[in-house]
């Protein structure tokens, strides 16, 4: 069969597939490129071309570095905490010990747990009135009064981070196991042998097999967390005082609660083009770390 | 192997102990929160364990009394496997020839790399004109106009398990049947389909967890009962003025299940469509 002939029936067969997606993501992306351009409202008007009078304002608002700073906290802190508890989790599960089976099995229930399920869940807990850990707190005597964990700006964040690393590290640590099970036997007792401490066998033997998968789950995670949305919406809504807004809930208030559909199409791109940057330093990174563990 | 001294071992069960208790303590407390009476819950001392298990609250949701809880509950439930299902279905059709395709002729993978790329947007980049396009085609607060949306997430990922997937199959068989002299759709039937198989059924279901799991795109595009998914529902929910806590935890436990239970029975090929992505690199 001729090549070409081969290149054109494989367009054929994804011939779908892209209209599709051309559909769903190329055409509105151009489109919030278009909008961004204009002052049009989500409903009514199809506004006038304004320039980038949209970027200078949401680029030079207070609400914008604020939103980033607190955006920036979030991802950073989460997922260096899920890639050091999932890592550990995963050293853990790769002892033997009895009921290790039962326990790996475990792992993938705060995975598969919605994540508004677990935002709702996190939120009972938290619940300044009844929730468990103002009770638990109260009985250990570790504090004396309730506290509203979600309703002071001093720890909404940080509730909020704990709630997303329990429901993020297992997968690092499934990803970091199954990572740490290719690493050959043969090599660990050598490295044994020739009298290289626990330490010195994680650095040297073990985390050369484990760079490449973490480096993946690193780049996954830090992308999910800059974009989130979901998780912040439903325990806190951005608040209070708007201390846990993340970037997509600023584009979602000004596009979608005051419906400015031009200067929110210009805050969403801000926010693509960070997450591209993000993303395009990462890959980078990736392909450095896989080429010096090979 | 080094032989480990008993301080060890010790060490590495109240690890285990403890990693137990961090994951299961949550998910116990949402169960427990589901049957236990209202009085309990809001008792102080907190009662953590409840005098006698309520069951009444599931009864309650799965009802289907007008202007109930469990009217609205029951219909997102719907609205969710409705949306869940077509969108999967549709996400294996575009996947299966597209994955295919780029397997067979990697001369046209950079435009499945294109495609996978746009994982990186985030979803408020498309939202705006996606409200406006849905708004224009009468098709907000639409289960199908959510699907369709829902293929923005699903088959990308789908199209890029099933690539993978048809790398493990040998193109030599598909070869040798069509030397025999079938044709592409014969040899697919034949050879290829019942080969990928298990691959089809694992991206399904990544699918429909990822469906099930969506909340920003039926937050924006779902308004009342003909759309509203379990998420939407489950937020309204929490956020809103129900005074039974033991309610939400309910609606929670409910929404969980079937996510869970995917999770549990496929554990095996779920942690190795996840890890593929960290082994290729």
């Amino acid at each position: 069969m001729s090549g070409t002939w081969m290149t054109t029936r494989a367009w054929l067969l994804m011939l779908p597939l892209l209209v599709i997606m051309v559909a769903v993501i190329g055409w509105p992306l151009v489109d919030t490129v278009r909008l961004s351009f204009t002052d049009a409202q989500l409903v009514g008007t199809a506004g006038n071309y304004v320039g980038f009078d949209n970027y200078t304002k949401m680029l030079t608002s207070s609400n914008f570095t604020r939103t980033l700073t607190t955006t920036t906290w979030f991802a950073v802190i989460s997922v260096a905490a899920e890639m050091v508890l999932g890592v550990l989790a995963a050293l853990l599960l790769n002892q033997e010990f009895r009921g290790r089976a039962v326990l790996r099995g475990l792992m993938i229930l705060p995975w598969a747990l919605p994540t508004v399920v677990n935002a709702t869940l996190w939120r009972l807990i938290y619940n300044p009135e009844y929730g468990a850990l103002n009770a638990a707190l109260t009985q250990l005597h570790i504090i004396d009064d309730y506290r509203s964990w979600l309703g002071e700006p001093g720890t909404a964040l940080a509730a909020l981070i704990v709630a997303d690393c329990w429901k993020n590290f297992p997968l690092v640590a499934l990803i970091a196991l199954a990572a740490l099970q290719a690493v050959p036997r043969d090599i660990t007792a050598a490295a044994l042998v020739d009298g290289a401490g626990p330490f010195n066998r994680f650095r040297f033997v073990i985390l050369p097999y484990l760079a490449g998968p973490l480096m993946v789950a690193l780049v996954l995670r830090t992308i999910e967390a800059f974009k989130v949305f979901d998780i912040i919406w439903v325990m806190t809504r951005g608040g209070p005082a708007n201390s846990t807004r993340s970037l997509s809930i600023l584009v979602y208030q000004e596009a979608f609660s005051f419906q400015r559909a031009g200067s929110g199409a210009s805050l969403a791109l801000i926010v693509t083009l960070l997450v591209t940057v993000l993303a395009v330093a990462y890959a980078t990174l990736v392909k450095k770390t896989a080429g010096s563990a090979a | 192997m080094e032989r480990k001294s008993s301080v060890f071992t010790a060490f590495i069960y109240v690890c285990a102990i403890l990693l137990a208790a961090v994951i299961l303590a949550p998910l116990a407390w949402l169960f427990i929160m589901s049957i236990s009476p209202a009085a309990d819950l809001a008792a102080k001392p907190l009662r953590w364990w409840p005098q006698a298990a309520d069951f009444s609250r599931y009864t309650q949701l799965i009802s289907r009394a007008e202007n109930s809880a469990g009217a609205a509950f029951t219909s997102s439930l719907r609205n969710s496997l409705e949306v869940a299902g077509m969108a999967t279905l549709a996400a294996i059709v575009l996947a299966v020839p597209a994955g295919w395709a780029v397997s067979r002729t990697p001369s046209v993978g950079w435009s499945l790399s294109m495609v996978i790329a746009t994982y990186m947007l985030p979803p408020v980049a498309l939202s705006v004109p996606l409200y406006m396009g849905l708004s224009y085609l009468g098709l907000l607060n639409n289960v199908f106009g959510l699907a369709l949306i829902y293929l923005t997430i699903l088959a990308p990922f789908t199209t890029w398990l099933m690539k993978s997937g048809f790398d493990s199959i040998p193109r030599e068989i598909e070869a040798a049947a069509m030397i025999d002299g079938a044709g592409l759709l014969q040899t697919w039937r034949i050879i290829t389909l019942p080969l990928a198989a298990p691959v089809v059924a694992t991206s399904a279901l990544f699918a429909v967890l990822l469906a099930w799991d969506e909340f920003f795109y039926a937050l924006l595009f779902t308004s009342d009962q003909r759309a509203k998914t379990l998420t939407v529902a489950i937020a309204d929910l929490a956020g809103g003025r129900v005074s039974d806590y033991g309610l939400i935890a309910t609606a929670g436990v409910l929404a969980a299940l079937p996510p869970v239970l995917i999770g549990l029975v496929m554990q095996r090929a779920l942690i190795s469509g996840l890890t593929s992505g960290g082994v290729k690199g």
